[in-house]
């Protein structure tokens, strides 16, 4: 009995072995093919809204950039103030974002540097098809105030991106100009803290039946493949300006970052190539571009008034970038 | 139920999208599993065995451990692997490598807390007849281990298991990169809010499948382990 259990006792010892070693020849062989690095690639992180990135026009500008250049983009989504505090981290490269308040800020507490501004479209209210408040057709301050009055007597829903974003930050400026504040609205029943992203967000109004801010581009892409019925309430003008930009981190504040990854790609977003790209993204699925290029529009201001919207809500200084906010050899800026 | 003929499409045609990320994340939770083995067995057995004071507060600990959420674990490990935190310098964070730590410590505690009940369970008198026929702690310690396989293997797979269908750690500091961090679990919860409901339950049904044919295996191992 005894010489049983002990012969069986170190049969099942030696299996136990012969596991524990099959098992560490496999961590060894699958760690070496996690661990390795693609060969000459350099990682830049690029802290993106979640407009450009659940539009996917940021996957195809990814697609171009990696064919012609050894750099491996890693996008990470979160909306513009996150982006920012990823970036004061050092744990973004770069970050492309859309509130020029909030950038400002960014480079001017030495965060930010080399700024262009890329792109540009607009911001509108969109809201159910039956439109319970009854906003269509009004400038944004009316239809802001109409639906603070509908909202209060429960004839109708706002949700709010809630979450820090550029879009976040454009529709707290618009409850402003009506003399109120987002965070008391915040406590009233009607007014909803998605805390997501703009595609979250839309899909909440829809399932809420509410209306919401929301940059054109994603509306266009969530209302064109039929993920929400919501429709345009508020037609774009001068308030409703979408200004999309990308800045590097500072190298010089911010250690380890990749700058020369950064400059690259801001490069790349800048040319010719990557406007077109920017440009004629949409077109095809959508029957209108979602992003509109801004580099030539503001170069040759050929459209005076746009580019004027431009200046107004994305100058610092008069300049997309003042001088002193830039770094290295680039010709970013003619 | 929208989408769920394109997502079979998705499976048999074999889309490379989706063997990529179900490559991933095998491999990632996978490694994490394998990484914590290494400390939690060890760490496991001697609780489950060892007599010294304070085991059963330990025993305790990890038990309270184990309902971590995987947000919490998350956080924490990017605060960690931030480039402004204390192992910035690795550059980890946003790798696939960061999630595999992540993990590793999220299944760290079921693991250590299975491995320990299971080999308590195991008839004391093994270990004692292996201690007479004049084997060394460590080798009697590994008798009771190999008597207990099936159990530790349940362990093993209940981790896995964890590791692949938890969310928190991998979107934190993995930050679901197209063709770098994106697993399951990151693509099901945030790719189907940008319209990809085809892939998302495309994703689903796998990790299902996933986890279906570890068990399956787990369960042919065991057999084989006893015999």
């Amino acid at each position: 009995m005894v010489k049983h259990i002990g012969l069986k006792g170190s049969m099942r010892l030696k299996n136990t072995y012969t596991i524990i070693a099959a098992t560490l020849m496999i961590t060894i062989i699958i760690a070496a093919y996690v661990a390795w690095p693609k060969a000459g690639t350099r990682r830049l992180i690029v802290s993106t809204t979640t407009s450009l990135y659940d539009t996917g026009v940021i996957d195809m500008i990814e697609d171009a950039f990696e064919e012609e250049q050894k750099i491996d983009l890693h996008f990470i989504s979160v909306g513009t103030g996150l982006a920012i505090a990823h970036a004061e981290r050092g744990d973004a490269d770069m970050i492309l974002v859309h509130a020029p308040g909030k950038e400002q800020e960014f480079m001017e507490e030495g965060y930010g540097v080399n700024r262009k501004i890329i792109a540009y479209n607009y911001f509108t209210i969109v809201g159910p098809p039956d439109d319970p408040a009854g906003i269509r057709g009004m400038d944004p301050i009316g239809a802001m105030e109409t639906l603070v009055e509908m909202g209060r007597k429960d004839e109708a829903t706002w949700v709010s991106r809630g979450d820090d974003s550029g879009t976040h930050s454009k529709e707290m400026e618009l409850w402003l100009l009506i003399g109120l504040v987002a965070s008391e609205l915040g406590e009233e029943p009607w007014y909803f803290e998605a805390g997501t992203g703009m595609g979250k967000t839309l899909q909440i109004a829809e399932e809420k039946q509410g209306y919401t801010l929301a940059d054109m581009g994603t509306y266009l892409k969530y209302g064109e493949s039929g993920l929400v019925s919501l429709e345009v309430m508020v037609e774009s003008g001068p308030s409703l300006i979408n200004v999309y930009s990308a800045i590097a981190v500072n190298p010089d504040t911010v250690q380890n970052t990749e700058f020369e990854g950064a400059t690259t790609f801001i490069e790349f977003l800048a040319s010719e190539e990557g406007q077109a790209l920017i440009g004629e993204y949409g077109i095809e699925s959508y029957g209108m571009s979602l992003f509109k290029p801004a580099v030539k529009l503001l170069e040759t201001e050929s459209d005076p008034e746009v580019t004027r919207w431009i200046e107004e809500a994305a100058f610092f200084m008069g300049s997309e970038c003042p001088p002193e906010y830039r770094r290295g050899d680039t010709d970013l800026y003619g | 139920m929208q989408g769920l003929g394109e997502a079979f499409m998705l499976i048999m045609t074999g889309d490379r999208v989706l063997i990529d990320i179900t490559f991933r994340a095998i491999t990632v939770s996978g490694l994490a599993t394998i990484l914590a083995s290494c400390w939690s067995i060890p760490l496991g057995v001697s609780l489950g065995l060892g007599r010294f004071r304070g085991r059963q507060l330990l025993k305790g600990v990890f038990n309270a451990l184990m309902g971590v959420p995987a947000v919490a674990i998350g956080l924490l490990f990017y605060l960690i692997l931030s480039r402004s935190g204390p192992l910035g310098g690795l550059q980890l964070l946003y790798t696939p490598a960061a999630i595999v730590l992540g993990q590793s410590a999220l299944i760290t505690p079921i693991l250590v807390s299975l491995v320990a009940v299971t080999v308590e369970t195991v008839d004391p008198e093994i270990k004692r007849l292996a201690l007479t026929l004049g084997a060394s702690e460590t080798a009697a310690n590994l008798t009771v281990l190999g008597e207990s396989m099936g159990g530790i293997l349940l362990s093993i797979s209940a981790s896995f298991n964890r590791a692949i269908a938890e969310l928190g750690v991998a979107l934190m500091v993995g930050g679901n990169i197209r063709g770098a961090t994106r697993v399951l679990t990151t693509v099901i919860a945030l790719e189907t809010g940008r319209g990809a409901i085809p892939l998302g339950i495309a994703l689903t049904v796998i990790l299902l499948g996933i986890v279906g044919v570890v068990n399956a295996l787990i369960y042919i191992v065991q057999r084989w382990v006893q015999g």
